[in-house]
């Protein structure tokens, strides 16, 4: 799906953690362009996780708007945002991204099956999905093969395989190359680049590894951006 | 394609979820299994006795003399006369007429004096007559028949002797008088079975030395001079009665009942079975009772798997929950679960039933007279199969709206 101009736009977003202890999470503003790699920098603690779940809508924000591809996620319903999530969003984990008991083509499907708009887009899904295992280097006949039997970084590919799969506007990647060597995470970045420039996916990355930086179109630190606050009860 | 990776996730945890549906599944086939043996317990029951219009005997309860003359439970309170067994006898409508005299045994078994008729007309299990395994119906006076199990338990074969004891459970033996064993009977499942059974002249013969309970000192008839003695009962304990139209039985029953000279009491054997089996119903009652609570501890065994399974499934679950799925599929996803593990439990259990009737039908019948019937599954069982189905979903709703608010509160993000 292409898509020109702001892909993701936060304004004024708040957000109230549950409970006694009452932290709140405010981002002004934070904006990705089409096309764009974006890496956020941040510590643990500094409320990445937070952020992601808010972009990808399964915490609603207190207040402000997270527009992605022109819809505020904050006007949807959760069942809303969870159709939306799937539609519009990939997701890779930082490990253990697949369902173990499925093949690989199981789990690249996966977010088709709560997407009837993205399935469509992927147009024939066993051909694509095994379009995009080939296009990751993943081996020929890997599609069928049983999840928990590949190696964390074929794993990581196919969480890829599974972002990629009917072309999202946007993927979340939450430090996705942290189980892997040096080697392997070079590799799986110079794949993920190729994929998203290919399709001319935005893609924000979270990490904390400053090493990465010079990879990306962007580079913003949490602290920048957010702030987490203690609310006085 | 969610309900194939479902179950992929079952097959995945192939231990666990196996071992909870072999609990269903056993306790299935202990429920339906009670309910068989209960069923078979009470067509059995009813089965005792069939063929029989009417049961006279002196006036008590309609239950107790159904105990006594049927089931040789307990006495009878009094006898009825010879003359009012002819009288009865005589009446119009009257097909047959079987006498029936207990009161005395052999080591535990009973012993009742009856004609040849008794051989002729008691009906059991849907109009089965009874049948000779060995020897023969008696044809001396000192002849006796038994049942199967009197033959089983004492280790008696034809022609052995044996000594009738005055009175039940006493030490008194009619040692004078020894009688043959002619004859035993096939494995019926009724009381006949434990039963030693005489000619009514015998019952007299027995006695001839006897006065007011207890033996007349010294006195001791010989055999071949009682054989010439007139041996005419003087009392039987109870008759059974055929009519000749079914029609009838009412009208004899109340003629019976209204008989002047004796206080009689004449029973529809179908009609004291059931008030007999309604007392016995409490127990069968209790029976039902503890299986279902079997059931009930395997649904539980598999409500506290799944609890126990959220834990571990939490990033599975994310995974669901980042892939797009709503909070309400992840509960749909572990009711489905639940819904599969009960329905194999419940089907396999139907499965382990009819192996165990299979095996246990010839064992059971032979041992214990019982006649497990092995049919089509009835509408009840039908109906069991599809609660355990229902409960397995209700039970699961408890662990499966955990996981839907652990998914809520934890979206997609898990820290392991």
């Amino acid at each position: 799906m292409q898509v020109t101009g702001t892909v993701l736009k936060l304004s004024d977003v708040g957000y109230r953690w549950p409970g006694r202890w009452a932290f709140s999470l405010t981002v002004p503003a934070l904006t990705v362009k089409a096309g764009e790699a974006l890496l956020l920098l941040g510590e643990s603690g500094s409320g990445k996780s937070t952020l992601l779940s808010l972009i990808c809508g399964t915490i609603p924000p207190n207040e402000g708007a997270i527009n992605i591809v022109g819809t505020d996620l904050a006007k949807l319903s959760g069942g809303g945002r969870d159709r939306f999530r799937a539609e519009q969003i990939g997701v890779i984990f930082q490990q253990f991204n697949l369902l173990p008991f499925g093949s690989v083509v199981d789990n690249v499907l996966l977010p088709l099956h709560f997407a009837p708009k993205r399935r469509k887009r992927a147009g024939d899904a066993v051909a694509e999905a095994t379009n995009l295992c080939k296009a990751l280097g993943l081996p020929r006949d890997i599609i069928y093969a049983k999840a928990n039997k590949l190696s964390v970084g074929q794993q990581q590919r196919v969480a890829v395989a599974r972002a990629l799969i009917g072309q999202p506007p946007l993927i979340i990647a939450d430090e996705p190359t942290s189980a892997l060597d040096a080697d392997s995470q070079a590799t799986f970045l110079e794949l993920l680049f190729a994929q998203t420039a290919a399709h001319n996916t935005s893609l924000l990355m979270v990490s904390h590894d400053q090493r990465l930086c010079k990879q990306f179109d962007r580079v913003v630190c949490m602290e920048d951006i957010a702030q987490v606050k203690r609310i006085a009860a | 394609m969610i309900l194939r990776l479902a179950l992929a996730s079952l097959i995945a945890r192939i231990l666990t979820v196996g071992m909870t549906i072999l609990a269903i599944a056993l306790s299935v086939a202990l429920f339906l299994g009670v309910e068989k043996v209960r069923t078979g317990a009470k067509a059995s029951f009813a089965d005792t006795i069939s063929g029989t219009d009417l049961i006279v005997g002196a006036r008590s309860g309609s239950v107790q003399l159904l105990l006594y003359s049927v089931f040789r439970i307990g006495n009878a309170t009094n006898n009825v006369t010879w003359k009012s067994y002819q009288d009865i006898a005589a009446l119009q409508n009257v097909d047959w007429i079987v006498p029936i005299s207990l009161g005395d045994s052999h080591r535990q078994f009973r012993v009742m004096g009856t004609t040849q008729a008794f051989f002729e007309h008691y009906k059991y299990r849907q109009g089965r007559s009874l049948e000779v395994a060995a020897g023969g119906i008696m044809d001396d006076l000192f002849d006796t028949v038994i049942g199967a199990d009197v033959a089983a338990k004492l280790g008696y074969s034809v022609d052995d002797p044996i000594v009738v004891a005055h009175g039940l459970a006493s030490f008194t033996e009619h040692k004078d008088q020894p009688f043959r064993v002619s004859g035993i009977l096939e494995k019926t499942g009724t009381p006949v079975d434990r039963t030693v059974i005489i000619s009514m002249e015998a019952i007299e013969a027995i006695h001839v030395d006897w006065q007011g309970g207890a033996q007349v000192p010294g006195q001791s008839t010989p055999a071949n001079v009682i054989r010439g003695m007139d041996l005419m009962p003087r009392a039987v304990t109870a008759a059974l009665v055929g009519v000749e139209s079914p029609l009838q039985t009412f009208a004899m029953q109340r003629a019976i009942n209204e008989y002047s000279e004796e206080p009689l009491l004449a029973i529809l054997p179908g009609v004291a079975m059931q008030e007999l089996w309604g007392i016995v119903g409490i127990a069968e009652t209790a029976l039902l009772a503890v299986s279902s609570m079997v059931v009930i501890t395997a649904l539980i065994g598999m409500m506290a798997t799944i609890f126990s399974s959220l834990n571990e499934r939490r990033r599975e679950m994310a995974i669901f929950r980042a892939m797009g799925a709503r909070p309400a599929t992840i509960l749909g996803m572990l009711v489905f679960e639940a819904v599969v593990m009960a329905a194999f439990g419940a089907l396999l259990g139907l499965a382990f039933l009819y192996i165990g009737l299979t095996i246990a039908q010839p064992i059971v019948d032979s041992a214990f007279g019982l006649w497990l019937p092995i049919d089509e599954p009835t509408i009840q069982e039908v109906w069991v199969i599809l609660g355990v189905i229902c409960s397995g979903a209700i039970v699961s709703l408890a662990p499966a709206i955990r996981a839907y608010r652990m998914s809520l509160v934890d979206g997609m993000m898990v820290k392991t």
